[in-house]
C-alpha cells in the first residue's frame, strides 16, 4: 500500500495551507472552519490551531455531518443504513466566510450535500473548500481553493486518509481493489 | 374491541436478540421493516435507535428545522384512538425528515361505515404508502397490519400491548441526563394493568440492564408481572427509595368506574408523588411522565414543574427518536424492487 503522505508530509501541507488560507482572505476575519465528518473534523481543528499560530486569533471551527444530505440515501437496495452523527455548528454563519474542510475530493457529490446542509444553516458570504487530497473524477462541478496533494488516480483505487485522532496515525494510502468491488 | 378490565396473563417470553451473531455487537440497520414492539429489538438495535436519535436532535435547534432525508417518501398516521401528543410529534419528525405525511383519524373515515382494519389497510396499501404509522385500542393491531402491509409498520400503542417509542424515548431522556441506563434504580409508579406505556419501559429497561421497581395500588397489578425481571415494591416509599429515576403513569380516569380505586384523593394520598416523597430518592433524581400528567391526582404540582422533573424534555426527545425511527427504517430493509 503505497504511502502518499506521512505525517511530517501532512503536517507541513496543512500549515501550507493555513498559510494560504490567511494571504487569500487577507486575515482571518468573519472566517469559520466547519469540518466534514469524520475525517474533515480533526483536520478543521488542526489548520485552527495553525492559524492560530499564524495570526494569533482564535477561528471557530464547526463539525457537519452531511448523512442526510446524500443523494443516494435511501437508494440502497441492500446495506445498512449511513449511520448519522452530531452535527455541531455553534456559530451564526450568516455573512461569514466558511472553509469547508474534507480528507478527499473524489466526487463531489459529498461537497455538494455539504452546500445544501449548509445553506439551510444561513446565509454565508462565501464558502471556500479545502482538501487534503484530489483524487480527481468529478461527477459534480465542484472544485477545491486549496488542494494538499493532487493524486491521479484509476477507478480501482482508493485513497484513505488516517488521522492521530481516529485512526492513531498520520497518514495517506492509496490501496487497490478488484474491480468488481468497485 | 378493547380488552376488558380483567387481569392480563403478562407476557414473559422474551425472544433472544437474533441467532447467531451476539446482540450486543454493534449493528447499523435494523432486522426489519417495522417496530412493532420493545420485545422484537435487541440491544444493539436499541443502541442504534438511541444514538441515531442524538444526532437527530439538533436539528430541531436550526434555523431551517428540515433535512431532505426522506423527501419523497409518504408516511400515513392511522389513528384509531385520540391522540394529540404522540401523533402530533410524528407528524413533526416525519416533516422534519422532508416526509409526506398523511393523517387519518378514525372518526371522520370509513371504518364509522363498518370497515375492517384490514380492509382500510390494504386500501391503503393500495396507494402505496412507505410507512404507516398505526395505534389502535387492540393489542397486536399492529403485528396484523405488518403481515398484510409491504409498507414499515410502526407502533404508536396498540391496545395494553406496547408503546415503543414512548419507551425509545424515555430510554434516551435517562441517558441523556445520566449517562446509562445499566444499573440506575428505576422506579416506575402508578397503573400497572392497563399500561402499554409500562409494558414497553419494563422490556428496554430490564433488556439494558437496568434495576426496575414497580409499584401501584394491588387493583392494577397485573399477574406475574414479577417474571419480566423486576422488583414490585410493597410500598411507593420502597420502591422510590435511592431511586434515580422516578417514572409516574398516569391514571386512566376512565377506569374509575371499575372500583380499581377508591378515590383520587386516596391515590394521591398513599402513591401520589410529592415533595415529601421526592426527598426519598437520590439527591438528583430525575422525575418522568409520558404525558397527559393529572396534576395533583399521580403527582403534585410543585414536582412536575419543579427542578427534577424532565417531563419537557421528554417531549422534545420524543420528536428526535421518532426521527430516528423513520430514518432507520425508510431506508430499511427493501428488496423488492422500490428502490
Amino acid at each position: 500500500m503505497p504511502i502518499l503522505m506521512d505525517a511530517d508530509r501532512m503536517s507541513r501541507t496543512l500549515t501550507r495551507i493555513a498559510h494560504e488560507i490567511v494571504e487569500r482572505n487577507r486575515g482571518v476575519e468573519q472566517l469559520a472552519l466547519v469540518g466534514i465528518r469524520s475525517r474533515g473534523v480533526p483536520i478543521a481543528k488542526r489548520l485552527a490551531r495553525s492559524l492560530f499560530e499564524i495570526t494569533n486569533e482564535q477561528v471557530p471551527t464547526g463539525a457537519l455531518d452531511i448523512t442526510l444530505y446524500r443523494d443516494d440515501l435511501m437508494r440502497h437496495a441492500v446495506g445498512p443504513q449511513p449511520l448519522v452523527r452530531r452535527t455541531e455548528i455553534p456559530l451564526s454563519i450568516d455573512d461569514r466566510i466558511i472553509v469547508l474542510v474534507d480528507d478527499v475530493l473524489y466526487t463531489g457529490r459529498t461537497v455538494r450535500a455539504a452546500l445544501d446542509a449548509l445553506i439551510d444553516f444561513g446565509r454565508p458570504k462565501a464558502i471556500q473548500l479545502v482538501v487534503l487530497v484530489d483524487r480527481g473524477h468529478r461527477e459534480l462541478p465542484i472544485k477545491a481553493d486549496y488542494v494538499g496533494k493532487n493524486v491521479p488516480t484509476s477507478l480501482w483505487e482508493s485513497v484513505r486518509v488516517r488521522v492521530q485522532e481516529i485512526d492513531g496515525r498520520d497518514e495517506v494510502v492509496i490501496e487497490k481493489h478488484e474491480p468488481e468491488q468497485v | 374491541m378493547t380488552d376488558t378490565g380483567a387481569r392480563e396473563r403478562v407476557e414473559t417470553a422474551v425472544p433472544e436478540g437474533g441467532a447467531g451473531a451476539s446482540p450486543d455487537a454493534p449493528v447499523t440497520r435494523l432486522r426489519t421493516k417495522d417496530l412493532l414492539g420493545i420485545a422484537e429489538l435487541s440491544p444493539a438495535e436499541i443502541r442504534l435507535i438511541l444514538d441515531t436519535a442524538e444526532a437527530m436532535k439538533e436539528i430541531a435547534y436550526r434555523p431551517v428545522k428540515k433535512v431532505p432525508a426522506l423527501r419523497g417518501r409518504t408516511v400515513v398516521n392511522l389513528f384509531f384512538e385520540p391522540s394529540t401528543r404522540t401523533r402530533t410529534s410524528f407528524e413533526i419528525a416525519e416533516k422534519r425528515l422532508s416526509a409526506d405525511t398523511l393523517n387519518i383519524a378514525i372518526s371522520t373515515s370509513s371504518v364509522v361505515k363498518g370497515e375492517t382494519l384490514a380492509d382500510t389497510a390494504l386500501n391503503l396499501q393500495a396507494m402505496a404508502p412507505d410507512l404507516i404509522v398505526l395505534r389502535h385500542s387492540a393489542s397486536g393491531a399492529c403485528h396484523l397490519l405488518s403481515r398484510i402491509c409491504r409498507a414499515g409498520i410502526i407502533n404508536a400503542g396498540d391496545g395494553m400491548h406496547e408503546h415503543p417509542t414512548q419507551a425509545l424515548l424515555d430510554a434516551f431522556t435517562i441517558r441523556e441526563r445520566k449517562g446509562r441506563l445499566e444499573g440506575l434504580k428505576i422506579a416506575i409508579v402508578g397503573d400497572l394493568l392497563h399500561s402499554r406505556v409500562l409494558r414497553s419501559n419494563v422490556l428496554l429497561l430490564t433488556r439494558m440492564g437496568a434495576d426496575v421497581w414497580l409499584c401501584g395500588p394491588p387493583t392494577l397489578l397485573p399477574a406475574g408481572i414479577d417474571r419480566l425481571g423486576v422488583r414490585v415494591g410493597s410500598s411507593v416509599e420502597e420502591a422510590i427509595g435511592g431511586a434515580n429515576v422516578i417514572m409516574m403513569l398516569r391514571i386512566q380516569l376512565e377506569r374509575m368506574q371499575g372500583g380499581f380505586v377508591p378515590s383520587l384523593r386516596e391515590y394521591f394520598t398513599v402513591f401520589g408523588m410529592t415533595p415529601e416523597r421526592v426527598c426519598l430518592a437520590r439527591p438528583d433524581v430525575i422525575i418522568m411522565h409520558p404525558g397527559p400528567m393529572n396534576r395533583g391526582v399521580e403527582i403534585a404540582s410543585e414536582v412536575a414543574d419543579g427542578p427534577y422533573s424532565v417531563i419537557l424534555d421528554q417531549v422534545a426527545n420524543g420528536v428526535a427518536v421518532r426521527m430516528a425511527v423513520l430514518y432507520l427504517l425508510a431506508g430499511g430493509a427493501e428488496d423488492e424492487a422500490a428502490a
